[in-house]
């Protein structure tokens, strides 16, 4: 050990403190001069720990599902019941699911319509809902011979029902979802039958809102909101919600995905030969990730 | 220090050990600690429990301990709980020196002061330190985020400080004791 005199271990005790401040303070503009830094940082520990987070989470979740077993036995009958009556209206319903089907399949035939390109997907099981205290995203896990990771960042994922949110951040076996609910996200959507142009702004609340809708044109409670092609973050016509009106009468997306239990995702990667679809490159990381980090 | 050879033990390797592992006790049960709250155990406002968790700890070690917590490893927490927590890089690092620097400059006063006291202390820099957090959050990200959690975090603070504290100073007594190795 080297032996310094006490004077000079006095200085150096008490400069301790301002130096590190001083080294924070450049932590935080390095920070905001280039977010990939704490975007690879936080990549990196998430892919460490994402095995951690599944360890914890699967018997959390195996014991939420066991005392769904108990609760389901005493309901049994009830229960029954009631999916019994769902079926029945889902047979129906079925029926006019087919009759359009073959009724569009006739009618794509006569338009002699060309398909878009079903896009490359990967499932990822949500490993953890990491989000901040400003902050609305999970984690997933993907496969880990997944090539290149980059190639997921600006991967649009859904669960089984709807939109949930844009892949942020992703690393070798785990990517980060930034959530449809997040105060960064914006989501351009299209209202109604007739795909009336707004913007889904997230609030950190349970429900977006929408803004900049077409003026004069206020959208309709219950109408069905659909992502748009609008800029080319997001593909055309995936579900993302209703129009609500909360008790401000103000616009809201109440969201078909369960983003409060999210279990598994599907994440699309959007080809980029795509016209006018994806000018955001999914290749290159630099630009796409400063472009979709939640601070700009 | 003054006591002669007689009485101490002699400074052989597993003292030294013992020692090192007593002064980086309070370091590592708070990154530990950092890393178990991460972990999804579906909470409510989970996310608002880790810098309260750090502050907490932070706190304590200042005021009872500052030579087991240098100001590099309050750093290296605060770039941790940035990373884990999805806030701006290095905000909390700022953030949890100057916790540790305004506990260390009321030391004098708090240090032979009742527990209540101690306690409104911590709430009262805990809710500055959030306050702080929310502004800075909200100029470099150019908008006014809610101010719902700067609440929560106040209210954990209040809420969890006696728990922690009483954690906190068992350890202070037994595993993080420096001069019983």
């Amino acid at each position: 050990m080297i032996r310094l005199s006490v004077p000079f271990r006095q200085a150096l005790s008490r400069l301790t403190l301002p130096v590190m401040l001083i080294f924070s303070l450049g932590c935080v503009l390095i920070g905001r001069a280039d977010q990939n830094i704490a975007n690879r940082l936080r990549a990196a520990l998430d892919d460490i720990l994402a095995p951690a987070y599944m360890l914890v989470s699967g018997p959390i979740r195996a014991a939420e599902h066991g005392t769904g077993e108990i609760g389901h036995l005493f309901e049994l009958s009830a229960e029954n019941a009631q999916l019994r009556a769902q079926n029945a209206e889902l047979l129906q319903w079925q029926e006019v699911a087919m009759a359009l089907q073959a009724q569009n399949d006739a009618l794509k035939a006569e338009l002699h319509y060309v398909p878009a390109p079903t896009p490359e997907f990967f499932t990822g099981q949500v490993v953890a809902d990491s989000g901040g205290i400003y902050a609305r995203s999970v984690l997933a896990l993907v496969p880990p011979a997944n090539g290149d990771p980059h190639s997921l960042i600006g991967a649009v994922a859904m669960d089984g029902r709807g939109l949930a949110g844009r892949v942020v951040d992703a690393g070798s076996r785990s990517a980060r979802v930034l959530l449809i609910t997040d105060i960064n996200s914006r989501v351009p959507v299209a209202i109604g039958a007739a795909g009336a142009p707004a913007l889904m702004a997230g609030v950190n609340g349970p429900d977006p809102s929408l803004l900049y809708w077409v003026p004069g044109q206020p959208p309709a409670e219950g109408a069905m909101v659909l992502t748009s092609a609008e800029g080319g973050a997001f593909p055309p016509g995936l579900p993302v919600g209703v129009v609500h009106y909360n008790a401000q009468n103000q616009p809201m997306v109440l969201p078909l995905a369960d983003l409060g239990a999210l279990r598994v995702l599907r994440l699309f990667s959007y080809p980029d030969n795509l016209p006018a679809l994806t000018p955001i490159p999914h290749m290159r990381p630099d630009t796409a990730a400063v472009r979709h980090r939640r601070k700009r | 220090m003054a006591s002669g050879p007689v009485l101490r033990r002699p400074l052989n390797a597993w003292r030294q050990l013992d020692a090192a592992s007593r002064w980086f006790f309070p370091c590592a049960t708070l990154i530990f600690g950092l890393f178990v709250l991460g972990m999804p155990f579906g909470i409510a406002g989970q996310a608002a429990l880790r810098p309260v968790y750090a502050m907490g700890c932070i706190y304590f070690w200042s005021l009872y301990r500052p030579a087991s917590l240098p100001a590099p490893l309050v750093v290296l927490c605060g770039l941790l709980l940035d990373v884990m927590g999805l806030s701006s890089f290095g905000v909390w690092a700022v953030l949890l020196l100057g916790l540790q620097w305004t506990t260390l400059a009321l030391r004098r006063q708090l240090v032979p002061a009742g527990f209540l006291l101690v306690w409104a202390a911590f709430i009262a820099l805990a809710s500055l330190s959030a306050c702080l957090s929310w502004a800075a959050e909200s100029a470099l990200n150019l908008m006014l985020l809610p101010l719902g959690p700067v609440l929560m975090q106040a209210l954990l603070a209040a809420g969890l400080y006696p728990g922690l504290a009483a954690l906190l100073i068992r350890a202070h007594r037994g595993p993080a004791a420096v001069e019983l190795a």
